[in-house]
């Protein structure tokens, strides 16, 4: 299974990389981690987010849309960034995670990500199956013409 | 935490560990086997003591800690025991105190070396293929005899068995506990990325029973394949082997119906392939080329996997391209089965009456007679040029010919296709 491994951002990865001495630990204290989870084979992705005051928001109303720029408050609720793992169980995800090098009171989630086989049949209605049946056929008809 | 949860963590410590626990003890036992069961002693003594006294801080160490105690009372007692065999057990002796001494510092050191000599004896040409399978899968994949007794539908006795005799065949041949040099070196890798494969098409087209693919199996050998891929980053074929097990492993959200029928590769719905894993095998098989002059078959193969998953439609597929890799791997591994997607990849390009031309040279292939690709092949050129009556014989061959109970289904599912063809065309 997979999960996504969200990393929250905080006062330090809201205001940027700065050459500071701490986040030079940090960033080689991560480092280290990611090889290890590349040695066992566990990490598919990871990826670090720039702070939200690069960011936007979308605002979606009926046909309204609104944009917002950053930066956006409560830091905690942001993400900061994020690990894609490959491993067995939940319990795997958490006794890797135990392993990184986090500390003074951050909370880093765990969340599994939806697999073909988690849909029930019944989300996809027959109706919407025979639609997207047709829209494949067109496609075919269309790739076959060329 | 219930007693349930806490065995449910331990089996994932065990899963992150055992590998490095295993290939720690087996360098200074020289003794694969040995090691294979003082780590479980360690596993034993958690599974009692966690639930009462909790997860440790650092579960692997603690596992470390309790095998390295069993491993030295080990070694002492037969220690004593050669002191009574007299004047040969002198050189034993001083060479086991030595061990025990090593062990203190020794243990700690670099592991990834271990894992590489762990990889290389599991995957020794003198065991079975079977053994080496089971092997890798228990010593390096972190599975149980229950778990790899499931994946390959064999009874549980049947694997402990064969893990059994595998030990007893590396301990009888005395197989080093090593990484090989020289020019034995590239004999032994090719073991260990086919026993790497075997698992990975265990799970991809499962040879027998009703599931069509068993994803775990999948996700196992591209586990091993990533970590040997990190081990030796310098051998083209080991990201080769990445990069093709990544790219098939990309469709498997595709090739199978909602009902769990397979689905071809030409008629798979591309937007279902996982991009991520498509990257990652493009990038594997980008280092695999950097690496060699000349691709070797497992980057063959994923050079020609890489040209459908760089295709967005059926329509767009380089076939030509595929035509000239097929034609490299036949030199590289020539091999009815090479021939028989050749053809394939001819026909695609070229038209079936060409491809015809090829799988017809291939009829006397012995190996191929019981092969159901090579009757289901033919009757897909012979559906394409309007040759009903013998594409529908072919298919239902085929139908015959394979174990898979799912792919009986879509092959008898052509051979009425075929029936149909030849009433609307409507000669007899």
């Amino acid at each position: 299974m997979r999960v996504m491994v969200i990393v929250k951002a905080d006062k330090n990865s809201e205001a940027g990389i700065l050459p500071t001495k701490e986040t030079k630990e940090t960033f080689a204290a991560v480092g280290k981690f990611n090889e290890e989870l590349v040695k066992a084979g566990v990490m598919l992705a990871g990826e670090g987010l720039q702070p939200s005051s690069k960011g936007k928001r979308v605002r979606f109303s009926g046909q309204q849309r609104t944009v917002i720029d950053g930066p956006f408050a409560e830091a905690k609720e942001l993400v900061g960034g994020f690990w894609l793992w490959q491993v067995k169980s939940m319990e795997e995800a958490v006794e890797w995670l135990k392993r990184a090098p986090f500390d003074g009171g951050k909370e880093v989630e765990i969340r599994q990500v939806y697999e073909a086989s988690d849909f029930p049949a019944e989300v996809l209605s027959a109706e919407d199956a025979a639609r997207e049946q047709e829209l494949r056929d067109e496609l075919q008809r269309k790739t076959a013409k060329r | 935490m219930t007693v349930a949860d806490t065995h449910r963590a331990i089996d994932a410590v065990w899963r992150i560990e055992s590998a490095r626990i295993i290939a720690g003890l087996a360098r200074i036992l020289r003794d694969v086997g040995l090691a294979e069961e003082l780590a479980q002693d360690a596993l034993v003594a958690a599974l009692e003591q966690w639930p009462a006294s909790g997860i440790p801080d650092n579960p692997g160490a603690w596992l470390m800690a309790v095998a390295k105690h069993r491993a030295i009372d080990r070694l002492r007692r037969s220690k004593l025991f050669e002191q009574k065999q007299g004047e040969l057990a002198r050189e034993l002796q001083s060479r086991q105190e030595k061990a025990v001494a090593d062990f203190e510092t020794a243990i700690d050191d670099d592991i990834g070396d271990d894992l590489l000599r762990l990889i290389f004896t599991a995957c020794h040409p003198v065991l079975s293929p079977e053994g080496r399978v089971a092997l890798t899968l228990r010593l390096l994949g972190g599975l149980n005899t229950e778990e790899i007794a499931r994946a390959f539908l064999v009874p549980e006795p049947t694997v402990a068995q064969r893990i059994v005799r595998a030990k007893r065949a590396l301990a009888d041949a005395r197989i080093p506990f090593e990484v090989p040099r020289g020019s034995e070196r590239a004999a032994r890798l090719s073991s260990v990325l086919e026993v790497i494969y075997l698992v990975f098409n265990e799970g991809y087209t499962a040879t027998a029973g009703d599931d069509w693919l068993r994803p775990a199996l999948c996700e196992d050998a591209l586990r091993l394949g990533r970590i040997l891929a990190e081990l030796t980053p310098k051998e083209p074929e080991v990201h080769g082997l990445v990069a093709l097990m990544e790219i098939q492993a990309s469709r498997s959200r595709a090739r199978v119906g909602s009902a769990g029928e397979p689905i071809l590769l030409m008629d798979q719905d591309r937007s279902r392939w996982d991009q991520l894993l498509i990257r990652r095998g493009l990038a594997a098989l980008d280092r695999a080329e950097k690496l060699a002059a000349a691709r070797g078959p497992y980057t063959v193969q994923a050079a020609i996997a890489a040209c459908h998953a760089r295709a967005r439609t059926p329509a767009e597929t380089d076939w030509p391209r595929i035509v000239s890799l097929y034609e490299a791997l036949a030199q590289l591994t020539p091999s009815p089965i090479v021939e028989l997607n050749r053809a394939v990849a001819i026909a695609m390009a070229f038209g079936p009456a060409a491809g015809l031309e090829v799988i017809d040279n291939l009829a006397s292939e012995p190996s191929l007679i019981a092969y159901h690709l090579f009757p289901s092949v033919r009757g897909d050129f012979l559906f394409r040029l309007g040759r009903f009556p013998d594409a529908q014989a072919e298919f239902e061959r085929a139908a015959s010919l394979t174990r898979n109970a799912r792919e009986s289904e879509l092959l008898l599912g052509r051979a009425r296709a075929c029936a149909q063809a030849q009433m609307r065309s409507g000669s007899p």
